[in-house]
C-alpha cells in the first residue's frame, strides 16, 4: 500500500458532489437512491445515515490503514463499516419506528452499499486522516444531493406534496407511478442523460458561463 | 406448504428483487452484457443465495438464544463473505473450468446486497423453514430470470443506433423501467 501525500483543498470536497459523484457519475450505489427516493424525507433519512457511516469508518479505516494487513483488508473494512451502521440501525429504530418502517431493510443494507466499501478502498486505505474525513463527507453529501435530485420530483410529480405539505395547485392529476419502482427507473437515467449532455457541451465549448454546473 | 409456494411465485414475479425492489443493481448494469456472462452470474448468485440463507437461518438460532441479536448483521456480512471465499477455494479445487468461467464475479457477489436482504428479512418476516427456504430460492430465480431477459434485450441493442448521451447506464435503467412497468402487471399473483 503506497502512501500519498494529498493536499485538503476545496476539491477534495466539492469534487466529490459535482465532478465524482458516486450515483450520478460512476452509477455506484443505486440500490438504495432508486429504492427511498419516493419522498423527500426518507431521502435526508438515509442520506444523513449514510454519510455518517460513511465519514466515521472511513476516519477509522484511515487511522488504522498502517495496521491492517492488505490480505484481510476487505473483511476488515466490512467489519468497520457493519459495527457503525449496526449503531445507526438500531438509533433510527429508537428515534422514528415510522421512518424505520419506511426504509426498511436499506438500514442494514448500507453495510454492503458500493461507495462505502469502495470508498474505504480506493481512498481511506491511502490518505491522512483529515483529508479522508473531508472527502468522505463530500461524498457522504454527494449521495444526499443525487437522492434528493430524485426524491424532489418524484414526491412532487407521485403525491403532490413535498416534506408532506400540499405544493400543486387543485385538480392536479398526480403519477402514480412516480411512487411505484417504475418511477426511480425512469427519474435516473434521465438526469444522467442530462448530466452527459452538460458535459458534452462544456467539453466541446470549453468552459463557458453556464457549462460549468455539470 | 401452500404459503411456501406462493412466497416462492411473488418473490420471482411480484417482489422481483432487481426490478421492483432495487436490489443488486449494480451487476445488472455491469455484467449484462454478453448473454453468457449475464448466465453464470445469475446462476452463481442463485447458489450463493440459496446455501447462505440456509447458513443465516440455522445461525439465528444460537443468537437469540444467547441475547445477542444485535451482532446479527456483523454475523451474517462475515458468514456471507466467508461463504463466498469457501465456494471460490472448493470450485478452484475441484470444477477449474468452471471457476474460469465464474472468474471475478464470484468475489464480487459478497457486496450483491441481494444475499444480505434475503438473509435480514427471514429473520425479521419470522419464516418458518420451508418459508425461508422457499424465500431464498424464489429471489435467487427472480434475478436469474431478469439478468437472462435484460442480456437477450442488451445483446440486440448492441447494434441499434440510439442516442450518444443516452449510450451505457441510461440505456439500461430505461429498459429496466419498461420491465419493471411489465412486472407490476404480477400484481396480486402468489398472495
Amino acid at each position: 500500500m503506497q502512501e500519498e501525500k494529498t493536499p485538503v483543498t476545496w476539491d477534495t470536497f466539492f469534487g466529490e458532489i459535482v465532478d465524482r459523484n458516486w450515483v450520478l457519475a460512476l452509477t455506484i450505489g443505486m440500490c438504495p437512491t432508486l429504492a427511498v427516493s419516493t419522498s423527500v424525507v426518507n431521502c435526508l433519512s438515509m442520506g444523513a445515515a449514510a454519510t455518517f457511516c460513511l465519514v466515521c469508518s472511513s476516519v477509522l479505516i484511515s487511522l488504522l490503514r498502517k495496521e491492517i494487513p492488505n490480505d484481510v483488508r476487505i473483511t476488515a473494512f466490512i467489519v468497520i463499516i457493519g459495527t457503525f451502521v449496526t449503531i445507526v440501525d438500531y438509533s433510527i429504530q429508537a428515534i422514528s419506528l415510522n421512518l424505520y418502517n419506511a426504509l426498511g431493510a436499506f438500514i442494514s443494507l448500507i453495510v454492503v452499499n458500493c461507495i462505502l466499501l469502495g470508498h474505504a478502498e480506493a481512498y481511506a486505505s491511502k490518505n491522512s486522516v483529515m483529508a479522508t474525513a473531508v472527502n468522505a463527507l463530500g461524498a457522504g453529501v454527494g449521495f444526499t444531493f443525487a437522492l434528493l435530485l430524485l426524491g424532489i420530483p418524484r414526491e412532487i410529480l407521485g403525491s403532490g406534496t413535498l416534506f408532506g405539505y400540499h405544493v400543486v395547485w387543485e385538480g392536479f392529476q398526480t403519477w402514480l407511478v412516480m411512487q411505484t419502482p417504475v418511477g426511480g427507473f425512469l427519474t435516473l437515467p434521465l438526469w444522467i442523460v442530462l448530466i452527459n449532455w452538460l458535459r458534452q457541451n462544456k467539453s466541446s465549448a470549453g468552459c463557458g458561463e453556464g457549462g460549468c454546473h455539470g | 406448504m401452500g404459503n411456501s409456494i406462493s412466497i416462492f411465485i411473488s418473490s420471482i414475479l411480484v417482489n422481483n428483487p432487481l426490478v421492483m425492489l432495487f436490489l443488486g443493481l449494480c451487476s445488472f448494469i455491469g455484467v449484462t452484457k454478453k448473454f453468457s456472462e449475464a448466465f453464470c452470474m445469475g446462476v452463481a448468485v442463485t447458489i450463493v443465495t440459496f446455501l447462505a440463507q440456509q447458513v443465516t437461518f440455522l445461525l439465528n438460532y444460537p443468537l437469540v438464544y444467547f441475547n445477542i441479536e444485535y451482532l446479527r448483521l456483523l454475523v451474517f456480512i462475515a458468514v456471507i463473505a466467508s461463504l463466498v471465499q469457501i465456494i471460490d477455494i472448493v470450485m478452484k479445487k475441484f470444477m477449474p473450468a468452471m471457476h474460469k468461467l465464474f472468474g471475478i464475479y464470484l468475489a464480487l457477489i459478497t457486496t450483491n446486497c441481494l444475499v444480505l436482504y434475503v438473509a435480514i428479512v427471514q429473520v425479521s418476516k419470522v419464516y418458518t423453514y420451508l418459508e425461508s427456504t422457499a424465500f431464498g430460492l424464489g429471489t435467487g430465480c427472480g434475478y436469474l430470470l431478469m439478468m437472462i431477459i435484460m442480456a437477450g434485450i442488451r445483446e440486440h441493442l448492441e447494434l441499434s443506433n440510439s442516442p450518444e448521451n443516452t449510450k451505457g447506464t441510461a440505456l439500461v435503467l430505461m429498459l429496466a423501467c419498461f420491465l419493471s412497468l411489465m412486472m407490476q402487471g404480477f400484481y396480486g399473483v402468489g398472495g
